[in-house]
């Protein structure tokens, strides 16, 4: 079997590089001009006021690939909640505390809340710089688990209540998708960035309802990361099977 | 009416996400209410909007409308056959989750509308890819598709089987959609485009008269490995038996019934909007490539489905073989097959998922899959043992079924000797089926001598779906069955409606060519023999065993579906190569 | 800039989809073909990100530099990186939850000792 897997390797292997190869000498040279789609972007952006293009291109222009792309995350979040609940043979156990270095416990301390501020920053100016809901929403629910390292997991369970995130989390995605439906109602169009005026160019108020959106994402991407981390410690940290199964 | 189309996919998804908001305070049965409104008023949506798909709707989500034919939008598709496969969808949704209505096992702690919510997402998913009209974002909804029915399939964690039959799906499906997105991106790369037809419109403009060229072959065998992996086309079909026969019961219903024919709806849909233009793959090398493929997965589908023991995974190889069917259909290029293939999907979509939900039935009963252990043990099931057979009658193509008249539609198309395939492949699918129905439910026969233990999944250590045995079947699971074959049967019985579909899909593609979808003396005549060859098969297998068992040329080929990861992978990468190659001609005569 | 310039960094993305695919094919942990999964997923962003550069070219983000003083790259590939990687992540973790429960319930996360589901 394991000779047939690799002749077949291989075989598939050789002929795929060699259609990739064939495929990357047609391709235009790297670095060219020609962007139709990228310079049409950009021009939307501009005169929709959003200074960071790319969040543009996220939250407005493309919002609708946002919005699966965040159901995507959702619905990981909520897979991995089943997949790694507790199974018939398992039970639960109290962490317990652990000794941390001194060092350690006061770096983590001290970068909490730095990394956390930052994490609202980046989400807070997503339209203007880059950066936004996604990339922000991450650095700010790693910031949390700064407290796992600098203390132990059950000072971690008490400020993550997981059910203030899950909540958080699924109400984040509604409010993305109310925030399009009323589009349909306003009679434009689903997720259409008509409703709010644009305000003025680079400042926080800018780009119509980007900044909307990409307040629900940053909440969402904070939520569910929490959630899931959460999932997977507890498998580490609580979850154990039951003795003589 | 166009604004609405959106709708398909953000309904769903909201019902979902308020569920898990407030499912922590909400009572199993609220939720699963819930489930019910939101997946069924998902189908309304979809049926009002497809009755209104004629000339065909076009959205540009976000207001995003075309300023001199550009827009940095995403357009979305409202025709026939985008909402006809977004209504079926949604009621197989609603079929599957009224199956599951509270005998369905215990949800996780905490989370009682996991499971629903899940399924929500699901059918949110699958309308998204349906409707799509611009690759990347049919991208984006195939992974939603995927990582929602990766977490379905593994949901019953207690059960070693399906956490490891839903890795293989997700690793060997997650490969194909990372090489339809390679794909993606040489088009972007060529063209400056991501919308389907405007990457048409990129590729016959940048080919001028040269035709297409070795970056257009390899997007669109990237493309394509991408959605045959989803379609279970040979040789990227081997995640699909192990993943069917490990899923959940209402969780098959939708993976078999539609998730897999979405796969094929996408390779329609690519290539009539991408690559048909003179600047794609000629039409005779997507005929060569199509066929090939398609008559191959028929032949192995259905060689498999004979020799398996265990019901599901039969079920899933009988899904296998008739996913080729459908590849050969669309594969001809013709309108008649176009919209065989349609009637042929409503009705496998409604004879499949009862099949799977009588099975689920025997599992909840019985405990146990295996067609061997099970043999005479569920004579006191009646109903679904009618309900079983005329399921295996159905998929045989007996008229007047839609599985019927979708055959015989599709056979005419096709004409000549791949009529044969047609026939066998559906008989021998058929043929076990019945074998399951004569064994299982009348213990006719000896009882089947063990063989080959080291070559197969028998499925006689199975865990019930529901809390414990059932030592009744619900009212729920009997009716579902029943409603899924009564709307199979109707799709071929009403008159006229075979035309309507014919005229809605042709409307869409086929470049206003017309056919008609009728029965016709030969269509039924077919159907009937095909009909006889599956009982004829399955007598044989009941009265002597020994005749119909496998023979020593079978072991390779069963030997092949080896459960290993690697080795899926590794077909992947030879079906891709086989597909440039069968594709190559395109290249090279340009 | 040369000729192999030109196609360099494309061919490095079909390069890493290869190697990944090839890991893939022959691990013999899951968590490694996890993890070979998610190579196979970065060669998408180096094509995305190949395909949309321009030379000479800034960030697309207008908060510091005058719209038109210079060019910039595409955005639309960034943006359809960005939900590239947010789909790598997610899909990774819900492979490796399903890996542990595999460790779990076979006691094993080796591909060639599991060996229920065959023929």
């Amino acid at each position: 079997m394991k000779r047939l897997r690799l002749a077949l390797l291989a075989l598939g292997g050789a002929g795929l590089a060699a259609l990739l190869v064939a495929a990357c000498l047609d391709l235009p040279g790297f670095g060219g001009r020609s962007h139709p789609y990228g310079t049409r972007a950009v021009h939307a952006s501009l005169t929709r006021r959003a200074a960071n293009t790319i969040a543009s291109v996220n939250f407005d222009q493309r919002a609708y690939d946002t919005l699966g792309e965040m159901s995507i995350l959702f619905a990981a979040v909520l897979g991995c909640v089943v997949l790694l609940r507790q199974a018939r043979d398992e039970h639960r156990a109290q962490p317990q505390p652990a000794e941390v270095a001194r060092p350690v416990r006061r770096y983590a301390l001290i970068v909490l809340p730095v990394a956390l501020v930052t994490g609202l920053y980046v989400i807070a100016h997503g339209q203007l710089s880059p950066g936004g809901g996604f990339q922000g929403g991450v650095v700010a629910a790693t910031a949390l688990h700064l407290l796992y390292l600098g203390a132990d997991y059950r000072a971690l369970e008490r400020i993550r209540p997981l059910a203030v995130y899950e909540t958080s989390d699924a109400l984040a995605v509604s409010s993305y998708l109310v925030l399009g439906l009323a589009g349909v109602l306003a009679g434009t169009a689903f997720l259409a960035n008509t409703l709010l005026p644009y305000g003025t160019f680079n400042t926080l108020s800018s780009g119509g309802t980007v900044p909307l959106l990409n307040a629900a994402i940053g909440i969402e991407v904070a939520s569910a990361v929490v959630v899931l981390l959460a999932n997977f410690l507890d498998q580490a940290v609580e979850i154990e099977e039951e003795h003589g199964s | 009416m166009h604004h609405l189309l959106p709708l398909l996919v953000a309904i769903p998804l909201l019902g979902a996400a308020l569920l898990v908001a407030v499912g922590r305070h909400l009572p199993r049965i609220a939720a699963e209410i819930t489930g019910f409104v939101v997946s069924g008023g998902t189908a309304a949506l979809a049926l009002v909007l497809l009755l209104n798909s004629s000339p065909p709707m076009v959205e540009w989500v976000g207001g995003w409308l075309p300023v001199g034919g550009e827009s940095v939008g995403i357009v979305v598709v409202g025709d026939g056959p985008s909402l006809g496969m977004a209504a079926l969808v949604s009621l197989l949704t609603l079929a599957a989750l009224a199956y599951s209505w509270r005998y369905f096992d215990e949800p996780p702690r905490g989370h009682p509308g996991a499971f629903t919510a899940l399924m929500l997402l699901f059918q949110g998913a699958m309308c998204g890819f349906a409707i799509a009209g611009d690759l990347f974002n049919a991208f984006v909804f195939f992974e939603l598709m995927s990582v929602t029915a990766y977490a379905l399939t593994g949901y019953r964690i207690d059960d070693p089987k399906a956490v490891q039959g839903a890795l293989t799906f997700g690793v060997v499906n997650s490969l194909g959609a990372y090489a339809m997105l390679m794909g993606i991106g040489l088009l972007y790369a060529r063209t400056g485009e991501l919308a389907m037809a405007k990457i048409g419109r990129g590729l016959d403009a940048a080919a001028g008269h040269g035709g297409a060229d070795a970056l257009v072959l390899a997007s669109f065998v990237l493309v394509l490995t991408g959605l045959l992996v989803k379609a279970a086309a040979v040789p990227f079909h081997f995640w699909l038996p192990d993943a069917h026969a490990v899923a959940p019961t209402p969780v098959c219903m939708l993976l078999s019934g539609v998730m897999v024919e979405l796969g094929v709806y996408g390779v329609w849909r690519v290539y009539g909007t991408v690559f048909a233009g003179p600047g794609g793959i000629p039409a005779a090398d997507l005929t060569r490539a199509l066929v090939t493929l398609g008559a191959l997965t028929a032949a192995t589908g259905a060689v498999m489905c004979w020799y398996q023991r265990h019901i599901k995974r039969l079920l899933a190889y009988s899904t296998v073989a008739h996913t080729g069917l459908f590849l050969v259909g669309i594969g001809v290029l013709t309108p008649q097959g176009d919209d065989g293939v349609a009637l042929y999907i409503l009705g496998h979509a409604g004879v499949k998922a009862a099949l799977f939900a009588c099975a689920g039935v025997l599992l909840d009963r019985y405990g146990c899959l295996d067609e061997h252990t099970l043999h005479g043990r569920a004579r006191e099931m009646r109903a679904t043992a009618v309900m079983f057979a005329v399921g295996g009658l159905g998929l045989a193509g007996l008229p007047p079924f839609g599985t019927g008249l979708g055959k015989a539609v599709t056979e005419e198309a096709v004409g000549g000797p791949l009529t044969v395939v047609y026939v066998a492949a559906s008989a021998i699918t058929a043929g076990a089926v019945l074998r399951v129905t004569a064994r299982v439910f009348r213990g006719l026969g000896p009882r089947p001598e063990e063989a080959d233990a080291d070559l197969e999944t028998s499925g006689s250590e199975e865990e019930p779906e529901t809390t414990g045995p059932l030592r009744r079947i619900p009212d729920t699971m009997r009716m579902v069955p029943a409603v899924l074959l009564t709307a199979a049967l109707a799709v071929g019985a009403v008159p006229g409606f075979g035309d309507l579909v014919a005229r809605s899909v042709n409307e869409a593609g086929s470049g206003g060519a017309q056919a008609s979808a009728q029965w016709t003396v030969h269509g039924a005549l077919l159907g009937l023999a095909s009909t006889a060859l599956a009982v004829a098969l399955a007598g044989l297998a009941v009265t002597r065993p020994h005749w119909t068992a496998a023979p020593d040329w079978s072991r390779p080929l069963r030997r092949l579906q080896s459960g290993h990861v690697g080795d899926y992978v590794a077909w992947l990468l030879m079906g891709a190569t086989v597909l440039g190659v069968l594709a190559l001609p395109a290249v090279l005569g340009g | 800039m040369t000729t192999v310039m030109h196609v360099l960094p494309y061919l490095v993305a079909a390069y890493v989809f290869l190697t990944g695919c090839y890991g893939l094919a022959t691990s013999r942990n899951l968590i490694h073909a996890v993890g070979c999964l998610a190579v196979c997923q970065s060669s998408t962003y180096v094509l995305l990100l190949a395909v949309g550069y321009r030379d000479g070219a800034t960030a697309p983000v207008f908060s510091d530099i005058k719209p038109g003083s210079r060019p910039v790259v595409d955005p639309v590939v960034q943006a359809l990186t960005l939900t590239d990687i947010v789909v790598g992540a997610t899909v990774t973790a819900l492979l490796l939850a399903l890996v542990l429960q595999i460790a779990k319930r076979h006691g094993t996360v080796d591909p060639d000792e599991l060996r229920e589901l065959r023929g």
